[in-house]
């Protein structure tokens, strides 16, 4: 695939993870040195010759952990038209992702063995990042049956992660049965908190505004009535529950109240739910509409403080490409859904860092430690940059700006909400086990 | 004004102006010919993807009654079902070089997205779209009761029924209060938006209790099948609450009159005596609808066609 690999990368100058300035050393998919001046004085150590390594220059760059994104569309099997394994992949690479898991929402839905082995293998040979699928947690995602769990966690794919996403599993039985079935192989059921009943038709966070704009509420309380519900059959069960892209000031409240009681749960919220508010809804442009919707300025500044005091464990993408015709047409008959990958960093830096909110080290936290834990692949992701540690790394210049244009995404998708917008932050390199995937802000192969 | 959208954004001059004009077109339906020719020439197009007969044909009628062309263009159903797009249909407009689209639609906003997408340059004119305006409903209805209220400027107008799902009401409270009246809807509970700050009227469960003191009362059109949805528990106890009949009307105001959008639910919303009572204005509403829209025909598509055109032109010839 690679016509070159390179093997060994000296990076150098860098700021780890926020922190102390120092090179790295990268040689056979580990990072094998940490320290000052290595050129100089580190190669010979390692028996290297200068010749041999590919010097990247790190002066002014932050290195992160390798992103881990728990919660990403890629659309393959049946929506090639909206994203593939490879573009999807190539797009988490360029937003420093080195491992995505790969929603069930496929047609066919990833409900057996066959079909998440079919989205593990596309993943190896694209080569951009890892992908790890996650299981439907019910048959077609239809919240009736059980899918084969088991089946999918025994196969080459290793799932861990269950989830129906895109949909609730609504059924309280059957919740329940999910969360203890999973406790047999170590998985965690990721939900998406909707009550269907209170979300018939619903097309833009439930307020003044959805009054006003005529279009049907999604009220705040679909999904913490639900957030609520799972937590406490959690409790009953000891199993995990891991909950998709919160998005309310309640749920953020009872998510808090619940790891204060000792109650086990973790949670997500995506980029765009940190940064952008209904108030979008009122142009009627269907690239603001999402699910859960966009919500309000009350709201994101409590998914901010969620995130930052810990109660909300990680960020996750909820990259959801769809193709033009979906999104070129009428609010009520467009699809749910914004891309996210390449931009879910800068929207990090802007929301949390340049806010001075969080610092480096809990971005990498957020999005690589405690993704990777919650997936179940540290063995290859979400550790610290440390000797020894496999070098899945990526290089942010924090101090560089861009303005999103749609058009040159490399995801086949442009239904992008930052469509215009100047962000902060731009990966100018990822790594993946040593290997380049990303070099000066493009693609390395 | 370019085009008709919301009647949130129509300010009250512009209000006043098209209720004036619409006055100067009513006239004309006393006369003998009924029809003038303001807009010849110029190409209407009735864009309809949900049945309105009613406000189609209204709309037809006011723009052969000013001479335009008329297209009418029926796309029933939903674009994913019809397998053509808004926009495909859009462009198929400004193809045939559509001067104003009147576009009725079940999606909220989808008139908006006409207008604001580049898709055609014609003026849109929102005639009804999914549960969030219908603007030439408001005026018309400001027409009707300024003719027998006279100015609206403190009237108080009663709006009861459906306002979650009513476009007319939407309308109708923007309007009405831009033009200084003091606005009430009523209705149960589950029929009224969860939050309605933003809306500048008042709010009311009790009917018995506003019919008092209302100039003016709306009564909307509520469909039986919302009772499927628990929005209550039957029509027969809709009707009891909200229903308007005869005693009901009894404590309006001696002037007061009763206006419904149609099409009416007879025994439902409103009794047959109200309806083909003194006081309701029912069928002259549909009257002035045709004058209402004629008047928003006019003031939209009266100017020279392509001016910012010519003008370019203009200068690229002198430059």
């Amino acid at each position: 695939m690679s016509p070159r690999p390179i093997n060994t990368v000296l990076i150098t100058g860098a700021s780890i993870v926020g922190g102390e300035v120092a090179d790295l050393l990268i040689d056979n998919g580990q990072i094998v040195a940490i320290g000052n001046d290595l050129g100089q004085n580190g190669l010979a150590q390692h028996g290297l010759a200068k010749e041999e390594v590919e010097v990247v220059e790190g002066k002014g760059l932050v290195a992160l952990p390798g992103l881990v994104d728990l919660h990403t569309h890629l659309r393959e099997p049946g929506r090639e038209d909206a994203e593939t394994v490879l573009t999807g992949t190539r797009a988490a690479a360029l937003g420093g992702f080195t491992a995505v898991h790969a929603m069930a929402n496929t047609d066919p839905v990833a409900d057996t063995a066959g079909v998440v082995e079919q989205v593990w293998r596309l993943g190896r040979e694209a080569g951009y990042c890892d992908v790890f699928p996650i299981g439907a947690v019910t048959v077609g995602l239809k919240g009736t049956q059980l899918a084969e769990l088991g089946a999918m966690a025994d196969s080459a794919a290793r799932v861990r992660v269950f989830s129906d996403d895109g949909m609730c599993v609504w059924d309280a039985a059957l919740m329940r049965r999910a969360l203890e079935y999973v406790k047999a192989f170590g998985g965690v059921v990721a939900q998406h908190a909707q009550e269907p009943r209170l979300t018939q038709g619903a097309q833009m966070n439930e307020g003044a505004l959805s009054g006003v704009l005529g279009l049907t509420g999604w009220p705040s309380v679909a999904e913490e009535s639900i957030i609520a519900r799972d937590i406490l059959l959690n409790a009953h069960v000891g199993s995990k529950l891991h909950i998709c892209h919160l998005s309310t000031k309640g749920s953020v409240a009872i998510v808090r109240a619940a790891k204060e009681r000792g109650l086990d749960v973790t949670a997500e919220v995506t980029p765009h739910h940190l940064l952008l508010t209904e108030d979008l809804a009122a142009s009627y442009n269907p690239v603001y509409k999402v699910n859960p919707p966009l919500r309000t300025r009350e709201d994101v500044e409590a998914v901010r403080e969620g995130l930052a005091d810990g109660t909300i464990d990680i960020v996750a993408t909820d990259h959801a490409p769809h193709p033009v015709e979906d999104k070129d047409c009428e609010w009520s008959a467009a699809a749910f859904g914004m891309t996210g990958l390449e931009t879910a960093l800068s929207v990090v830096q802007h929301a949390m860092i340049d806010t001075k909110v969080m610092t480096w080290a809990e971005v990498a936290d957020r999005m690589s430690y405690r993704p990777a834990a919650i997936g179940q692949v540290t063995a290859d992701h979400g550790q610290p940059l440390v000797v020894g540690a496999p070098a899945n790394l990526t290089l942010v210049d924090p101090a560089s700006q861009r303005t999103v244009v749609p058009g040159e995404s490399a995801s086949l998708s442009r239904n992008t909400p930052f469509d215009g917008m100047t962000l902060p932050g731009r990966v100018v390199a990822t790594f993946l086990r040593g290997t380049p995937t990303v070099l000066d802000g493009k693609l390395a192969r | 004004m370019r085009h008709l959208l919301s009647a949130g954004d129509v300010s009250r001059d512009e209000a006043n102006l098209i209720l004036d004009t619409a006055e100067e077109m009513r006239s004309l339906a006393d006369r003998p010919i009924k029809k003038l020719p303001a807009l010849r020439g110029r190409t209407v197009v009735n864009l309809f993807f949900e049945d309105s007969t009613r406000t189609r044909i209204s709309f037809e009628a006011a723009a052969k009654r000013l001479s335009a062309d008329v297209i009418n263009f029926s796309a029933k159903g939903s674009s994913v079902s019809k397998g053509e797009s808004l926009k495909d249909t859009a462009l198929t407009l400004q193809a045939m070089g559509a001067d104003g689209v009147v576009c009725r639609h079940g999606s909220s906003g989808a008139p908006h997205l006409l207008a604001n997408s580049g898709w055609l340059n014609g003026s849109v004119i929102n005639a009804g779209d999914g549960t969030h305006e219908h603007p030439t409903q408001a005026l018309l209805d400001a027409f009707t009761m300024r003719r027998h209220l006279g100015s609206l400027d403190g009237r108080r107008i009663t709006i009861v029924g459906d306002v979650l799902h009513s476009r007319v009401a939407r309308s109708n409270v923007l309007l009405l209060s831009t033009l200084g009246a003091e606005v009430t809807v009523v209705a149960p509970p589950t029929l009224l938006p969860v939050d309605m700050t933003a809306w500048p009227c008042a709010t009311s469960y009790d009917l018995d209790a506003a019919l008092p003191k209302s100039d003016a009362v709306m009564m909307l059109r509520v469909q039986r099948e919302r009772m499927n949805d628990a929005f209550f528990p039957s029509a027969r106890e809709y009707t009891r609450r909200y229903g308007l009949d005869v005693h009901r009307m009894a404590q309006l105001p001696d002037e007061a009159i009763v206006l419904h959008p149609g099409p009416m639910n007879r025994g439902m919303e409103i009794s047959a005596e109200v309806a083909d009572s003194t006081r309701s204005v029912i069928v002259e509403q549909v009257t002035n609808g045709v004058a209402i829209r004629m008047a928003v025909l006019y003031l939209l598509l009266s100017g020279s066609p392509d001016t910012s055109t010519d003008a370019t032109t203009t200068e690229e010839t002198t430059a």
